[in-house]
């Protein structure tokens, strides 16, 4: 930018820019409140009605609040409404809607609506500013030595770089390194276990193989899940579910390596979607697929649960199912992959992909 | 009592209305009472002869940005009072409060705290309520303020900085809204959550350790609630008031942008005073805006936390929806084909989360964040704009804005793709491959439709100017033909059509001089450059020049003279 430019806002007036000459501001027009004493009194009244019904709203409001019972519950217009909150909200609000309107109506119609012009000034400093600016900060350099003494500068900026560092470390305990051997008993790993019982969720009780029919679907969890409490249930809640499904062993298909991970038709699977992490939840008999209500990914139960459709990229996990001496459905082992969503660390090639044995 | 105000619009002419307030012959006024003694501490006539009477112009678009401003006042108001009694804990203890339906049940101190609120603090139902309306409104304010200051050109010089900082008022209050949303930790919440927490795991190399560092440990913990609180009440609010101060401080200091128009130019501000008119109006409005807040709340009920239960990792309800901001990016993950993923030695790269996810909201901010410059750089102006565009005299700009709404809409829909199946009775696998093609080729058209728009109405201004107003009378001329009677525009009319500033594209500038060295001339124009400004205002339409306009009323007033005078 030229020094000659910063002072002034000037294309404005520029013939090229304006074909046209600015006419400058139109005659002022009178509102009715301006021309018409009546119109004007009305417009005082209707501001005054305004703020005047405030205090009348202002002690419903409290009248409401001492005098209807909270837990009063009133249907209207097909739904139940909490009377207490309803009228709060009602006298509160108009309250508070009525200032505002008085407040508005009042600069609208009463007060003066000429319009003002204030000019503007560039956002730049003038010449002058700008040299003296520049004499002080030379003043100021030369004060602090910089100049002669090169390295206080450099110096400075790096020991204060360097606070970067302890500022950091200082956020390392946040939470557990994510190591090798701390994922392998954190997010690689869930309560499965050899012999551990699959248990309906609702009412903990074991599944045997003739509590499923064909085409059933049974939301599991392994029975050890509701010994524990507090964030121990919450996390193992968030990784250990299981969605355990009836299929006619003729109208599936089980890869040679899956042989034996199924009981007559029943499988298990991961309930944790491989995408995000939602529960999956929808399941329709006649596909075999199931669908996650998050984002939809569908994934194939009969089939090793392979993805069918959405953003999902690896199929849900399956746990080797068998049935122990008293009859009930158990885990043979783990998952063998990690359930739930990607992470960066993980080793996906285990996971089944449509073709395998 | 009307005066004419007629004010001359070249800055070296006096001002027939002084705005400080100090004319010829001031008439002597004592300072109010009370305000002496604050002047002897702080100066406060100083103050106010400076900014009692500066003038603010008028236009309702220019509300949006009060809109937002307002909304979160409400905010604060409303969060301190819910604060007085959440309890930010995922401790498990057993509900005892009065909803019958969960007593007894187990749950996070922080979810039985936020039926508390609902069920036995008196107000707290409405507060709660208040709370959640005005988020959604500070959001959508927001967006649409930023949408009006993207299409009338307000992000141009001297107001990057100001631009910059909005941007960064957009992400702040999406933190701020997301992480209020996690609070109450019900099923909603934490399915939220769970959908973060793929989020951060899907960024390559780092992200398992963002997790187990965000989360402290594996999801959900147990201290993420506590965590998100402080972001909640302490952090993004804090962040977002000084990003507020220092947003308006700026509008302060460059004075509010105006529309075009008589007596408007860009070396003043037509308008209204700050006192009285804008305190009664502005503070007005803000007891509207709160007004309005409260009697939603009281009558549209929203977040009914009882309902949804608990966080439950195993369990979502059907249809769940997060707030509409999110939106987008809820449809941008259910847009992703199978298969995005890549299994690189022992790594997993997740594409299908973190481009959509990550990648999107940074591609984003990183646009809006550079819009200003680029623009700048391809009009190769570097003067200040005080005077707003009226958005069909950039049609390309305005094109692209249209376009960029249009793939966030397409986004936005697929969010609701599967409501969309079941109210039309369609097939959510259809409707999502539809989206997927779609989400490129609106946009496309999107631009093309608009710019088109813009180059007629361009063009129609063209005419108008030129030729007048289509008076509606047909004349017949003395050799039996018909035509139109054009009645001119006022001056005003026409000097509001053509003052805008009529872009040449840039010519790329030559790389070598004349000995075959190239040139290290930093305000060089590149041949890309030059390609992208052709393509940027290569289209628009001339408006009138002097000459033109000379020309057109030439050849009316010759017309004039053969035509018959019309019979009025
Ligand atoms: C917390 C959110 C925000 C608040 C409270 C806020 C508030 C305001 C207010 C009150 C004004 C003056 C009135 C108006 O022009 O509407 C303003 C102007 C402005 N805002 Fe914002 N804003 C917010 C976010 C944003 C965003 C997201 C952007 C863009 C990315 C933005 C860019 C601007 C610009 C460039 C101006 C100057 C406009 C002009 O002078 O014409 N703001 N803002
Ligand atoms: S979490 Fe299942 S599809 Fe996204």
């Amino acid at each position: 930018m030229s020094s000659t430019e910063h002072n002034s806002l000037a294309p404005v007036e520029d013939g090229t820019r304006l074909p046209v000459a600015n006419p400058g501001l139109g005659e002022h027009v009178e509102r009715y409140t301006d021309a018409d004493p009546a119109a004007a009194r009305r417009a005082y009244l209707q501001v005054l009605t305004l703020f005047g019904l405030v205090p009348v709203l202002a002690i419903a409001f409290v009248v409401v609040y001492f005098a209807v019972p909270q837990h009063l519950w009133v249907p209207l217009l097909g739904t139940q409404w909490p009377l207490n909150s309803l009228l709060l909200g009602l006298t509160g609000g108009l309250a508070v809607l009525f200032i505002g309107l008085g407040a508005v109506h009042w600069a609208r119609q009463l007060m003066s609506d000429h319009e003002m012009v204030e000019q503007r000034h560039p956002a730049s400093s003038d010449t002058a500013t700008r040299e003296a600016f520049a004499e002080k900060v030379h003043a100021g350099v030369m004060d602090a030595g910089v100049s002669r003494r090169g390295m206080l500068l450099g110096s400075l900026g790096g020991a204060l770089g360097i606070l970067a560092v302890p500022a950091l470390v200082s956020l390392a305990d946040m939470g557990p390194w994510p190591t090798a051997a701390v994922r392998r008993e954190t997010i690689e790993k869930t309560l499965w276990t050899e012999g551990e019982v699959v248990v309906n969720d609702v009412n903990a009780r074991p599944l045997r193989p003739e509590d499923l029919e064909i085409g059933q679907l049974v939301n599991a969890e392994p029975a050890s899940l509701f010994d524990l409490h507090g964030v121990d249930y919450m996390t193992e809640k968030a990784k250990s579910p299981l969605i355990v499904v009836r299929m006619d062993p003729n109208r599936i298909q089980i890869p040679e390596s899956r042989r034996d991970w199924q009981v007559g038709g029943i499988l298990a699977y991961s309930k944790i979607c491989t995408h995000v992490g939602c529960p999956i939840t929808l399941w329709e008999q006649q596909t075999h697929h199931v669908l996650c209500p998050c984002h939809q990914s569908t994934f194939d139960l009969g089939n090793s649960g392979v993805v069918v459709f959405g953003p999902a990229a690896r199929s849900l996990p399956q746990l080797p199912l068998r049935v122990n001496a008293d009859g009930y459905l158990v885990a043979q082992s783990d998952f063998t992959v990690p359930v739930g969503p990607s992470f960066f660390e993980r080793d996906s090639h285990n996971d089944y992909v449509e073709g395998d044995q | 009592m009307a005066r004419p105000a007629d004010v001359v619009p070249t800055p070296a002419a006096p001002e027939p209305r002084d705005t400080t307030g100090a004319s010829a012959a001031p008439p002597q006024r004592t300072m109010p009472r009370g305000t002496t003694w604050l002047d002897e501490r702080m100066g406060l006539a100083k103050i106010g002869k400076a900014g009692l009477r500066k003038v603010f112009p008028d236009h309702w678009s220019f509300l949006l940005g009060e809109i937002a401003l307002y909304s979160f006042i409400v905010l604060l108001i409303t969060g301190i009072f819910l604060t007085i009694w959440f309890r930010p804990s995922m401790a498990e203890i057993e509900y005892t409060g009065t909803y019958e339906l969960m007593r007894g049940r187990h749950v996070s101190e922080a979810f039985a705290s936020a039926l508390d609120i609902s069920f036995d603090v008196r107000g707290g139902l409405l507060v709660r309520q208040i709370h959640h309306w005005a988020a959604l409104l500070f959001v959508a304010a927001i967006t649409a303020h930023m949408l009006r200051v993207f299409f009338t050109g307000a992000f141009r010089k001297p107001r990057e900085i100001n631009w910059l900082i909005g941007v960064g008022l957009m992400a702040t209050s999406l933190i701020a809204g997301f992480s209020g949303y996690s609070l109450p930790d019900d099923l909603l919440s934490g399915t939220g959550l769970r959908f973060v927490d793929g989020l951060i795991r899907s960024i390559p190399v780092v992200g398992t350790w963002l997790e187990f560092f965000v989360f402290g440990g594996q999801f959900p913990g147990e201290l993420l609630i506590s965590r998100l609180y402080m972001v909640h009440i302490l952090l993004v609010p804090a962040v977002i008031l000084g990003l507020i101060s220092a947003h308006l401080a700026l509008v302060v200091y460059h004075k509010h942008t105006q529309f075009p128009g008589p007596g408007r130019t860009e070396a003043n501000v037509v308008g209204y005073p700050l006192f009285p008119v804008y305190m009664a109006k502005a503070g007005g409005f803000f007891f509207i805006v709160f007004g309005a807040l409260i009697l939603m709340a009281a009558t549209m009920s929203i977040n009914q936390v009882w309902l949804y239960g608990p966080y439950n990792p195993a369990a979502v309800t059907a249809g769940s929806q997060p707030d509409w901001y999110m939106g987008w990016l809820e449809g941008a993950l259910r847009l992703i084909p199978p298969g995005w993923e890549s299994h690189w030695g022992n790594t997993t790269w997740t594409w299908s989360v973190f481009l959509p996810g990550v990648g999107l909201m940074g591609l984003l901010f990183t646009v809006l964040a550079l819009w200003p410059f680029v623009e700048a750089k391809l009009l190769g102006d570097t003067s200040e704009h005080h005077l707003l565009d009226r958005p069909r005299n950039a049609p390309t700009r305005t094109a692209l804005g249209v376009a960029g709404m249009t793939c966030y809409g397409m986004f936005w829909l697929n969010g609701a793709n599967d409501i969309i199946a079941t109210q039309f009775n369609v097939s959510l696998n259809a409707v999502t491959m539809s989206i997927r093609v779609l989400v490129f080729v609106m946009p496309v058209i999107a631009f093309f439709v608009t710019k088109r728009i813009c180059l007629s109405l361009q063009r129609a201004d063209r005419e108008r100017v030129l030729h007048g107003s289509e008076s509606g009378v047909l004349v017949r001329d003395p050799a039996g033909g018909y035509a139109e009677g054009h009645a001119p525009i006022s001056q005003g009319e026409a000097f509001t059509l053509t003052q805008h500033k009529q872009y040449e594209p840039l010519e790329a500038s030559e790389t070598e001089d004349e000995h075959g060295v190239r040139r290290r001339d930093p305000n060089a124009v590149s041949g890309f450059t030059a390609r992208m400004s052709r393509w940027f205002v290569g289209d628009d339409v001339r408006k009138p020049t002097a000459a033109e306009l000379e020309e057109a009323h030439h050849h009316e007033d010759a017309s004039d003279d053969d035509m018959p005078r019309q019979l009025v």
